[in-house]
């Protein structure tokens, strides 16, 4: 059983910035982030995508170099030179390589005898539960076998840290939680020859069920913005009151506006006025999501968590989804509640031209981006604007990639309030509608 | 190159196999095919290291009994060719993907290679390698495998630079985490990776290298005449001698040997590179092969394969030990003043080499004469232009057609990759006839040929177009009663398009390239030539005049080069960005 605290650390994280793109400057990812991870304890990295989470995981694992600050592997004496193993969510596993194979990877590379090699891999494979699979070829096996192996491949090499890049996301449900609760029950029998287990997730009840210890990020740049301790005895209850009460305390958290002094209801959406970074969020998802909180048995009021269950929806699509609406003060987001506003339930009983006229005037109010389109194309004679105007103007405030996703979603959202249309093979926007 | 390690079926000690395994049937056959295979083998290298002289003593002939050790002599080149561009695509390719430096050239450099007309170079590598191995047939031979070489290795080394760029990010960071050192991550993740994508490419390679075989056995440089035992000889005696029947022969010949190393080397190398392929979920339809079947039920497969795995592991084991990943990851600062440098040296060498050939090319020719190989280059362009055009409207149509049939598909499949296989300049004679007979001008007739060898390209390319259309889109456009123009115009055209500029692309690139075969053509004492810059080059190269063919190949290059830039890349693009089906 894991134990918290008074344990020598195992990683010690120190003032780490981080950038995408070629220095000097570049994409801020992550900022000032410091991090110690101790023996004995699963540590979990919440946030949406976007929070540098999965990079910092990479970084702890030695495959990207820090731009700026540590990581350190605090050597202790029974452990004089701790390592890494990572379960990547994709698995990666090599289709050309049996099961067998796979697992004795890291330690071929080792170059550990192959007698040795071989009774260490079939004990790793032997307490995963493949037995049986390891002349298979991965093509062969279930997504849930797959990841068993990716998670043989990395205990073989008897890491100091286990690490977990969103390992249970590529699954279906059921799989998922049969993986979860086998992998729980060898940590806690002290069956894994690891130390301790750093989860990247974007399932917030995945992280309470997991961790003794959750930080949570703040996205753009990455930022631990809170740590939250799990005392939950093990085995976890997911209907738990106490596990409901701390899943929707971190939807709440997670709702929260940040403290830097931005206009308060401009949402959680890095940037101000034009600058603002918008998600790909299809307006049929948010009018799906409106109908669903509109309806019954939410009447206009919903927990995010019980959204999130009821939509079968991960934190990194709902998030985005709240707010936008919020954004567009068609809901209001209230602790962990999402509250819809008047006007809202007005455009779930509308019809659908109805509906697009309140969806424009929503957007040419309250999304700086599209009134500035809107407005250039008005001033126009020709009432046409090239998009490489636009996304120049976004590319002072924020990198290439979220300038694009940024103007296609604005484009999306134009076209269906019919504000404004585009032509993608001439990449102009203009006021014309195409008969 | 993974071993068979198949531990239901572990492999035993090679002693104790050669003792309990009784033989069977099939290891009689595989046994007789092997053996007779290395004999072969060396009954034709024998040849390859004689004195310079015997060439004279033991002139090629056109008596039938020589041919099959002539088609013997041509096979070993070719895949003593192959050899060399598989060595040469495994390690630049391997280097350029692994150093951003050694890419900064090597990149360019392939792209810029794959366009050039190869047949130009002739002239220079002859009298290069002569020179190497004065007095022995070694040194003409090795310019001969190297014109093939140069007709493989660049798209080779190519495809595989591109297969490692694509090797997907997160087992490139189960290598790194593993700290599997460069040699390993080789042999464990790069060469399996790329491995079918070599297969198909060298396959393909070697179709487009009878072409060169037979343009490169008979040279003439200057007043040295070499003719190499080989088909490619023969074919040119046989057009000297005006003798269709020894003509007619050589094609028979070409077509059994086409046949025999599909059959017997890379059917059995598709099957089992099949393993390789980077695919998650088994897929239905794996290529077979018989002689793979009759090798793997003979166990002579680990036999086989026994060397290569001991090669590796000897090179992995004799490796030193590598320390794991440092523990402490502090930031480091990249050194910006090494790179700075390596840019300069780069930039300098590059300024330094168009110098040195502007130098070579303009020391001895006037502007007139660049003036001049450029108005040949546009005309020799308006028949790449006109030709791709043509055999766009005859094999797009047919290529749609075999493409929606399945049935057909499958048995053309084999027909078209045969014809594609088949040297195209076996057939110039035809022409020559023809367009003497009727008075036909060869600036116009004999442009065909330029294409004749390219045109399956495009065929090819559109077949494998039409038949990824997806069933359920044909489907709809049959339920809406899509037909006829429209039916071409938004079903089948958008569909094929991708794929049909790809073709397109090779076909013309290879069509330059054959301009320098196809624009002058000699049969018997009849020398016919079209005016263009294919002409201009054949005519410097028969001339020993260097300057000149520097300078058409130099022209050709840049036109290739602009050609591709300018229409392909952007239609590429296009194609791409608004038409792939995915």
């Amino acid at each position: 059983m894991a134990t918290l605290s008074a344990s020598a650390p195992l990683v010690e994280v120190r003032g780490l910035n981080h950038f995408y793109g070629p220095p000097p400057g570049g994409h801020l990812v992550l900022d000032q982030v410091d991090l110690t991870l101790a023996r004995n304890e699963i540590v979990g990295l919440l946030g949406r995508s976007g929070s540098g989470k999965s990079t910092l995981l990479r970084l702890i694992a030695g495959l990207i170099q820090p731009r700026e600050g540590s990581v350190t592997l605090v050597p202790s004496e029974d452990c004089p030179d701790p390592n890494v193993a990572m379960v990547f969510q994709t698995f990666a596993l090599f289709p050309w390589l049996t099961v067998l194979e796979n697992v004795e990877l890291g330690l071929e590379a080792m170059k550990v005898p192959a007698a040795e090699r071989r009774s260490r891999a079939l004990g790793a494979i032997d307490l995963i539960g493949l037995d049986g699979f390891e002349n298979a070829y991965p093509k062969e096996l279930s997504g849930g076998m797959r990841q068993r192996v990716g998670l043989a491949r990395a205990l073989v090499v008897n890491p100091s840290l286990l690490l977990m890049d969103e390992p249970f996301s590529a699954l279906d449900v059921l799989t998922a939680e049969t993986l979860r609760t086998d992998l729980l029950d060898l940590w806690s029998e002290g069956r894994m020859p690891i130390q301790s287990i750093l989860l990247v997730t974007h399932n917030i009840e995945e992280a309470v069920l997991m961790c003794d210890r959750i930080l949570v990020f703040s996205s753009n740049p990455g930022r631990v913005v809170a740590e939250i301790k799990v005392d939950l005895p093990r085995p976890r209850d997911r209907l738990d009151p106490p596990f409901r009460a701390l899943v929707d305390d971190i939807y709440a958290r997670m709702t929260a506006k940040p403290q830097s002094a931005q206009p308060a209801r401009d949402g959680l959406f890095p940037g101000t006025g034009i600058a603002m970074v918008l998600p790909r969020v299809s307006t049929n998802a948010l009018a799906g999501l409106m109908e669903e909180v509109d309806g019954t048995p939410f009447d206009g009021r919903a927990s995010m968590a019980e959204l999130a269950d009821s939509l079968q929806l991960e934190v990194d699509e709902l998030f985005p989804m709240a707010e936008t609406l919020q954004l567009l003060r068609f809901a209001e987001l209230n602790g962990a509640d999402l509250l819809l506003t008047p006007a809202a339930r007005r455009y779930v009983q509308a019809d659908v031209d109805q509906r697009k006229a309140m969806f424009a005037s929503a957007l040419l109010n309250h999304v700086p981006l599209a009134q500035h389109i809107r407005r250039i194309l008005d001033e126009r004679i020709a009432h046409r604007a090239p998009a490489r105007r636009f996304r120049d103007e976004l590319e002072d405030h924020m990198s290439e990639d979220f300038a694009d996703e940024t103007l296609r979603t604005v484009t999306h959202w134009g076209r269906y309030a019919e504000i404004f249309s585009f032509d993608e093979d001439d990449d102009l926007f203009s006021l014309e509608n195409p008969e | 190159m993974s071993p068979d390690k198949n531990p239901a079926r572990p492999l035993p000690a090679f002693s104790r196999m050669l003792r309990l395994t009784k033989p069977n049937r099939e290891d009689g056959i595989a046994f007789v095919i092997l053996g007779s295979i290395a004999l072969l083998f060396f009954r034709g290298a024998e040849g390859v290291i004689a004195p310079l002289s015997t060439l004279h003593l033991e002139p090629v002939t056109l008596d039938p009994a020589y041919l099959p050790y002539y088609a013997l002599r041509t096979v070993i080149r070719m895949f003593a060719a192959l050899l060399a561009s598989t060595v040469f695509t495994l390690v630049v390719a391997t280097l350029a993907a692994r150093s951003r430096r050694a890419g900064q050239i090597i990149v360019p450099a392939l792209d810029i290679l794959q366009s050039v007309p190869i047949l130009g170079f002739l002239t220079f590598t002859v009298t290069f390698f002569m020179g190497l191995f004065p007095g022995n047939v070694l040194g003409v031979e090795l310019a001969a495998i190297f014109a093939i070489f140069t007709s493989q290795a660049w798209n080779m080394a190519f495809s595989f630079y591109q297969s490692l760029r694509s090797i997907p990010a997160d087992l490139e960071e189960v290598t790194r985490s593993f700290a599997l050192s460069p040699l390993r991550r080789f042999f464990r993740l790069e060469l399996p990776f790329g491995t079918p994508a070599l297969v198909w490419n060298a396959m393909m390679s070697m179709s487009g290298g009878w072409f060169f075989v037979v343009a490169s056995e008979a040279i003439t440089v200057g007043n040295t005449t070499v003719t190499l035992p080989g088909i490619g000889s023969w074919l040119a005696i046989a057009i000297q001698n005006k003798n269709f029947g020894a003509i007619g022969l050589a094609v028979a010949m070409m077509a059994l040997v086409i046949v025999a190393y599909d059959q017997l080397f890379f059917r059995p190398i598709v099957a089992w590179a099949d393993r390789f392929r980077f695919e998650q979920t088994a897929s239905g339809d794996r290529p077979r092969s018989w002689v793979y079947d009759l090798l793997r039920r003979t166990r002579l497969l680990p036999l086989i394969l026994a060397p290569f795995n001991g090669l590796i592991d000897l090179l992995l084991a004799l490796e030193p030990r590598r320390r794991r990943a440092p523990t402490d990851r502090t930031a480091r600062k990249p050194n910006q003043w090494f790179e700075r440098m390596w840019q300069a040296a780069v930039l300098g060498a590059v300024c330094w080499m168009i110098w040195l050939s502007g130098h070579f090319i303009l020391s001895s020719l006037g502007l007139a004469d660049i003036a001049l190989a450029f108005g040949l280059a546009c005309l020799t362009m308006v028949r790449v232009i006109v030709l791709i055009a043509l055999a766009s409207l005859v094999w797009v149509p047919i290529g749609v057609w075999i493409g929606l049939n399945p049935v057909w598909a499958e048995r053309l499949q084999p027909v078209a990759q045969f014809l594609a296989a088949f040297p195209a300049n076996v057939l110039f004679p035809v022409f020559v006839v023809v367009i003497v007979h009727w008075h036909l001008s060869p600036d116009i007739w004999l442009s065909p040929l330029m294409i004749l060898g390219t045109q399956w390209y495009i065929l090819f390319n559109v077949i494998a177009g039409a038949s990824a259309i997806p069933t359920d889109l044909r489907e709809a456009a049959r339920m809406f009663g899509v037909k006829r123009w429209q039916w071409w115009r938004q079903v089948a055209l958008p569909g094929v398009f991708p794929y049909f500029v790809t073709g397109a692309l090779t076909a013309s690139g290879g069509s330059w390239n054959a301009s320098i075969v196809a624009e002058a053509v000699t049969w018997g004492d009849r020398h016919l030539a079209a005016h263009g810059l294919g002409s201009y080059i054949a005519a410097a190269t028969t001339a020993g005049d260097y300057p000149r063919v520097a300078l058409g190949i130099g022209v050709m290059s840049l036109f290739v080069l602009s050609f591709n830039r300018l229409v392909w890349r952007p239609l590429y693009a296009y194609a791409e960005r608004r038409l792939r089906l995915s």
